[in-house]
């Protein structure tokens, strides 16, 4: 986690915590006052993490068959307006705010924004609105990325329910955990995990969240055989192309500042998806005789995924090995793991998200070094095992979180809802049946 | 009358025309259609999963010619759609009652040219 991030709980909480972090990072001292270059920042960055949801919606509505590509648009669309209203009523503050249940999740002093400001939040140079609204951003994709679980098969009232419910039990709380100053047995941030844009509270969370729904849904009718192909691959490298322009804004604004930490998050951002889609090329070039474009754009998120815990923390070559060893795995586990254990994780989520996500946190904690800008920690080649072990924490608390109270969300939501459409709606397609719409016209 | 159907491989449907031209048969009506035959389609490989060959893209003919015109007809098409490959494609030939030309009502033979 970034040192600004490490200092956002009110100052009176923190007491003499925040006097060392500020006396650590120079730039955020300036007499606690707001810079503009840092607000103008991070103002760009949170409109380039918004974006990342529509782009996300066009990498899964390319992937799906064309009579569900609409209800991928729509469960995007939804988390872009019903996270917003969340968060701004509770969710913030359930991050953000002080200490509620031992540490478990911020309290209710934030509630509607009360409280939250223009003056600077925390240890920052940013106004706390600024704050809230780039972080509103995090809150939107995160649950946006499960929707490729389920895709095809789950009634919308349902993935409203379980949507926004997610948001408020499982993002918050790890948020809080990570960056929120949790203390007690849930300050990962405190202990010194290293999670600098989100590989456990993003990745990993909705990662994880993802195969246990696709788990419970259970199969799309006809898997394996007759799910394929994807309806519009053209789509899917448009959304592809989007991400990763989003996502420096993801990584790079996540330096909270306009400095030399937010150029090194960018580059390593850059240079990890790039070796990332290369490995992945490279591994169906060899196994299939072709390199095919599908492979690349996900070897590319797979990537993506991986350096955003690490961004801040690695040196450029760093993020070759993260990038690249991020592709291995998350390849591993969509063409070896997932059809020998015949779950449905309909695009992917588990297999990119989830596992490079897993990959990523890890190797931030091998590759870490102090001499990135702004970084005082050392991994394992580095010289500090013991980062390592603080990172597969942050990982298993992470994984065991999100699990559980998926798991019992979903259960809960298909008792009173039911999970999946009917066997008929699911055949005729979600974008006639759940939403009256259809995306492709044959004839004028 | 006979009415011709032909499907065979998209790639050649610029020799077929070419060929029609030549003989001088201007009347067709063209679509995509998905289709296999014995071949049963080509393996692709989606996100690093090899799937089985399903429907192939195909390209169809249709056309209504009187029947001293058949036999060019048929002769065109095949010369522009041979390759010698497996899925070269088929032609049917249908025998016509009747033909209808919208603008004028006229029928029958002279209403096809």
């Amino acid at each position: 986690m970034s040192e600004l991030r490490r200092g956002l709980r009110p100052a009176l909480r923190l007491g003499a915590a925040i006097a060392v972090l500020l006396a650590a990072s120079p730039a955020a001292a300036q007499d606690g006052g707001i810079d503009k270059g840092d607000t103008a920042w991070v103002l760009v960055s949170s409109a380039l993490v918004l974006l990342m949801t529509p782009a996300l919606a066009f990498f899964y509505g390319g992937l799906v068959r064309r009579k569900n590509v609409l209800s991928i648009l729509m469960q995007c669309f939804l988390c872009l307006s019903l996270m917003t209203i969340l968060w701004v009523m509770f969710g913030f503050s359930l991050a953000f705010a002080p200490d509620a249940l031992g540490g478990l999740v911020g309290g209710g002093d934030y509630f509607f924004l009360r409280g939250v400001t223009f003056e600077p939040w925390g240890s920052t140079t940013i106004p706390g609105q600024l704050f809230m609204v780039f972080q509103g951003m995090f809150a939107i994709i995160t649950p946006a990325l499960m929707v490729g679980a389920f895709a095809e098969r789950m009634k919308f009232s349902a993935i409203c329910l379980f949507m926004g419910l997610w948001l408020l039990l499982v993002y918050c709380p790890v948020a809080h955990w990570v960056w929120g100053g949790a203390g007690g047995f849930f300050g990962l941030g405190g202990d010194g995990a290293l999670d600098f844009a989100g590989g456990t509270v993003v990745h990993i969370n909705a990662g994880v969240s993802a195969l246990v729904a696709s788990l419970l849904l259970g199969r799309r009718q006809g898997y394996p055989t007759s799910t394929s192909p994807p309806h519009n691959l053209p789509f899917a490298v448009l959304g592809t192309g989007l991400l990763w322009f989003g996502w420096f804004g993801f990584n790079a604004g996540s330096a909270l500042a306009a400095n030399e930490q937010a150029v090194n998050a960018f580059v390593t951002t850059h240079v990890a998806t790039a070796a990332a889609a290369l490995v992945w090329g490279g591994l169906d070039w060899m196994r299939h005789k072709r390199p095919t474009l599908l492979g690349v754009i996900t070897g590319a998120v797979s990537g993506l995924v991986a350096i955003t815990p690490a961004c801040g923390f690695v040196s450029p070559l760093g993020a070759i090995c993260v990038g690249g060893g991020a592709s291995l795995v998350a390849y591993f586990a969509v063409v070896k793991l997932k059809p020998r254990l015949g779950y449905d994780d309909s695009l992917d989520v588990f297999g990119v998200h989830g596992v490079a996500g897993i990959w990523g946190a890890i190797a931030t904690g091998l590759w870490a070094t102090s001499a990135s800008p702004n970084s005082t920690v050392d991994g394992l080649f580095y010289g500090n095992p013991a980062q390592v072990l603080i990172q597969l924490k942050a990982v298993a608390f992470t994984i065991v979180w999100a699990a559980v109270v998926s798991f019992v969300l979903l259960k809960v939501i298909d008792l009173v809802l039911g999970l999946r459409v009917g066997e008929h709606e699911e055949r005729i397609g979600l974008d006639l049946t759940e939403h009256r719409e259809v995306a492709y016209t044959l004839v004028d | 009358m006979k009415y011709v159907i032909a499907i065979f491989q998209p790639d050649r449907l610029n020799d077929v025309m070419a060929r029609l031209e030549q003989k001088e048969i201007h009347l067709v009506t063209v679509t995509n259609v998905m289709g296999r035959g014995r071949q049963k389609g080509v393996a692709a490989v989606y996100r690093s999963h090899k799937e089985a060959g399903s429907l192939l893209r195909k390209v169809k003919i249709e056309i209504a010619v009187n029947d001293e015109y058949l036999q060019q007809t048929i002769d065109a098409i095949v010369a522009g759609a041979h390759s010698g490959e497996i899925g070269d494609g088929k032609i049917f030939v249908l025998s016509l009652e009747e033909c209808v030309r919208i603008r004028t009502s006229e029928t029958g033979s002279v209403a096809i040219g």
